[in-house]
């Protein structure tokens, strides 16, 4: 195939730009572990009420000294509702939906996941800023979706 | 009326009322969003108008445009239609679904977004309608490869029209992704919405869906990118670059568009990391063909500049014909692809995702893509098509002119405020940006700017659609009608290559998606799941 010579060096340049995109993900992904929420655990959406770690959703520190967050998303609220964590410390949220899909947002953080009825989403996050934030449902879920806030303390 | 092009007119038709209803619902979501009250503004309407505004932005406009589209094409380029009376039955088809699912959504029935995830519940027949739209689109793409055939019996060997080549790279693509919506409509949602089962898994219809989400980018993107290729040049006055390099993109689609689904699954729970990371790979993959598109088709725009006499370095950028409202709107949609393009890399961006993921930045991101590339492509290439199809003169061409510009200048202060207001948290998709505390103070200001790019949006749709009537009810007749020219390449090709072996590259095609989506799926299949009952929370 007879390629013009300019047109030769942009697609050169072009694929050069893709391969540094992807080197800069696989390397975030190697090294720092930067990779977004991947495991398959299932659980009952319609019975989460008698559920031992979602019946009743509140931040525990297991022996091992980690802390882990179960978070119920239901219309049109979080629960539990405020979250506390401590800052600089790596927290495990476990995030499910007792109804429709729903998004679970920590504005200003990189804790950003979908709550999928049926499904956990697992993911370990590390607060360095103490504060108030704003969690918000970004997915759409009936009429008051706007309205779905809680809150996250760090301290 | 010129009996051979009926047919495509009256799609097109279809697609032009599809998207004036859809501009007002947007509109008055712009101004929603923003909190500025209207009468009649309720939570209920803003849901239902989102809903609105995708399903026939997204589906009816970009579904009937193309069919239209397609079949000017096969007229043109291969001189036939083969099974012109079947084509109008898929019409009907198109039409009846459409209407069927639009009157479900105005009654409130189907709030349920264009992307009707479960277990959000629509009435039935707003899938039923939705797969009457899809099947109607099949037999229009059997139609167009009959039609390819015929041409090709009396021509072997003879590369075919490039318009051609990148119409049946659309339905290829076409057919791949809507094999998942299938599965995901016929198998699951229909079913589930009848009664007929109890319970549905969210996770493999949301997957099912962007197994078809993702392709449906590119089966709106490629026709567009034949009118950049085909039609542009032509009416810049140049050359098509090269010929060969086009019919490569197109194919490098075919290969690349549906192996990309889970780009939009990054958040979700259920598919592994390492999957996720495949999806990735493929997705920046995709960018290439684009990137090769920037390069040979502004190389034509040059060609066209310097074959009217410009020198120097950038001398021929002012000779283009930018008064012509063709030109104007698919350079200035080529401009914003080039900005549309880049948010995309970030989006696909595997981790870097979770700053923008369903955010505001995300509908910022594809009306500049959907919303400006392909709509505003597809709007320049009416004024083109208008004449030569009804034998009518464009009615005012003044107004035709500034059309685009004004669709440009409202997309730049609509989408860069939802870019910037996604960055700082605001979600996507909410009544009011005004939440509690200092976070809603924040977004304000950008939902007001907003909602005023979504208002000259609104006034250029409104330019458009009066040039559209007024030229179809009161344009002065020409006879005959303007031929259709299309580009001529620099070197057109004398023989048929390996980019033409269209067999050869949707088996590669078939292949690479069950090798991204086999796994995943059996993984998920496999394992113990629980359904949902179904919600109707509007």
């Amino acid at each position: 195939m007879q390629v013009e010579l300019y047109e030769r060096i942009w697609m050169w340049a072009a694929a050069g730009i893709i391969v540094l995109f992807l080197g800069a993900i696989g390397l975030g992904a190697a090294l720092q572990a930067i990779e977004p929420p991947g495991h398959l655990e299932t659980v009952d959406p319609t019975a989460l009420a008698d559920h031992a770690e979602f019946g009743a959703p509140a931040v525990t520190t297991r022996d091992d000294g980690a802390i882990v967050v179960p978070v119920v998303a239901t219309m049109f609220s979080f629960s539990p509702d405020p979250i506390e964590v401590p800052a600089n410390h790596p927290v495990t949220f476990r995030v499910t939906s007792g109804d429709v899909i729903h998004g679970f947002d920590v504005v200003g953080t990189n804790a950003n996941v979908m709550a999928v009825p049926g499904y956990v989403t697992r993911f370990t996050v590390t607060f360095r800023r103490p504060g108030e934030y704003l969690i918000v449902c970004h997915e759409y879920c009936g009429v008051l979706h706007h309205n779905m806030v809680g809150k996250l303390i760090v301290k | 009326m010129t009996g051979r092009h009926t047919l495509a007119a009256t799609h097109i038709g279809v697609a032009i009322a599809a998207f004036g209803v859809a501009s007002a619902m947007g509109v008055l979501q712009a101004l929603s969003i923003a909190d500025v009250q209207f009468p009649l503004r309720s939570e209920s309407y803003y849901y239902l108008a989102v809903t609105a505004h995708g399903v026939l932005m997204a589906l009816v406009f970009t579904t009937f445009f193309i069919m239209g589209l397609g079949y000017v094409f096969a007229q043109e380029s291969l001189g036939r239609m083969t099974g012109r009376r079947i084509a109008w039955v898929a019409f009907w088809l198109a039409a009846g679904g459409s209407v069927m699912a639009a009157v479900t959504i105005l009654r409130g029935q189907s709030t349920v977004l264009y992307t009707f995830y479960p277990p959000l519940q629509a009435h039935p027949l707003f899938y039923i309608g939705a797969t009457l739209l899809v099947v109607a689109s099949w037999i229009w793409g059997g139609v167009m490869i009959a039609s390819y055939r015929s041409w090709r019996r009396e021509h072997p060997g003879v590369p075919v029209a490039l318009s051609i080549h990148g119409m049946l790279a659309t339905i290829i693509i076409w057919y791949l992704a809507t094999f998942g919506l299938a599965i995901e409509v016929v198998g699951m949602l229909i079913p589930w919405s009848l009664g007929l089962v109890d319970k549905i898994d969210p996770l493999l219809a949301r997957t099912f869906f962007w197994w078809f989400g993702h392709p449906l980018v590119y089966f709106w993107l490629l026709p567009a990118y034949v009118l950049w290729y085909y039609v542009l040049p032509q009416v810049a006055g140049g050359r098509l670059f090269s010929d060969r390099l086009a019919r490569m993109v197109f194919i490098l689609f075919v290969l690349l568009s549906t192996p990309v689904g889970f780009h939009h699954q990054f958040a979700d729970p259920g598919i592994s990391s390492g999957w996720k990371l495949i999806h990735t790979v493929t997705t920046y993959a995709v960018l290439y063909p684009s990137l090769v598109t920037a390069f040979t088709v502004i190389a034509s725009l040059e060609v066209a500049g310097r074959m009217k006499g410009a020198r120097g370095l950038f001398d021929w950028i002012g000779r283009l014909p930018w008064s012509d409202p063709f030109f104007a709107s698919v350079a200035l949609a080529m401009i914003a692809f080039a900005f549309g393009g880049f948010g995309g890399a970030i989006n696909a961006a595997y981790a870097m995702n979770a700053m923008v993921h369903n955010t505001a930045w995300i509908q910022g991101h594809f009306h500049v893509t959907l919303g400006t590339t392909v709509a505003l492509s597809f709007m320049g290439a009416t004024y083109w098509l208008l004449p030569r199809l009804i034998g009518r003169e464009l009615r005012m061409l003044p107004l035709a002119r500034l059309q685009p510009y004004l669709w440009f200048a409202g997309m730049v202060l609509f989408s860069t405020s939802y870019h910037i207001a996604g960055l700082r948290g605001m979600p996507r998709r909410v009544y009011s940006g005004t939440l509690t505390g200092e976070y809603g103070e924040s977004w304000q200001a950008l939902t007001v700017v907003a909602a005023v790019g979504g208002t000259i949006l609104f006034l250029s749709a409104l330019a458009f659609l009066i040039v559209v009537v007024a030229t179809w009810t009161t344009g002065r007749r020409i006879q005959p009608p303007p031929p259709f020219e299309f580009a001529t390449a620099l070197q057109p090709p004398a023989t048929m290559g390996l980019w033409d072996r269209f067999g050869l590259w949707t088996a590669v095609a078939i292949l690479l998606v069950a090798l991204a989506y086999v796994y995943p799926l059996l993984t998920l299949l496999a394992h113990p799941r629980y359904g949902s009952p179904r919600f109707q929370p509007f």
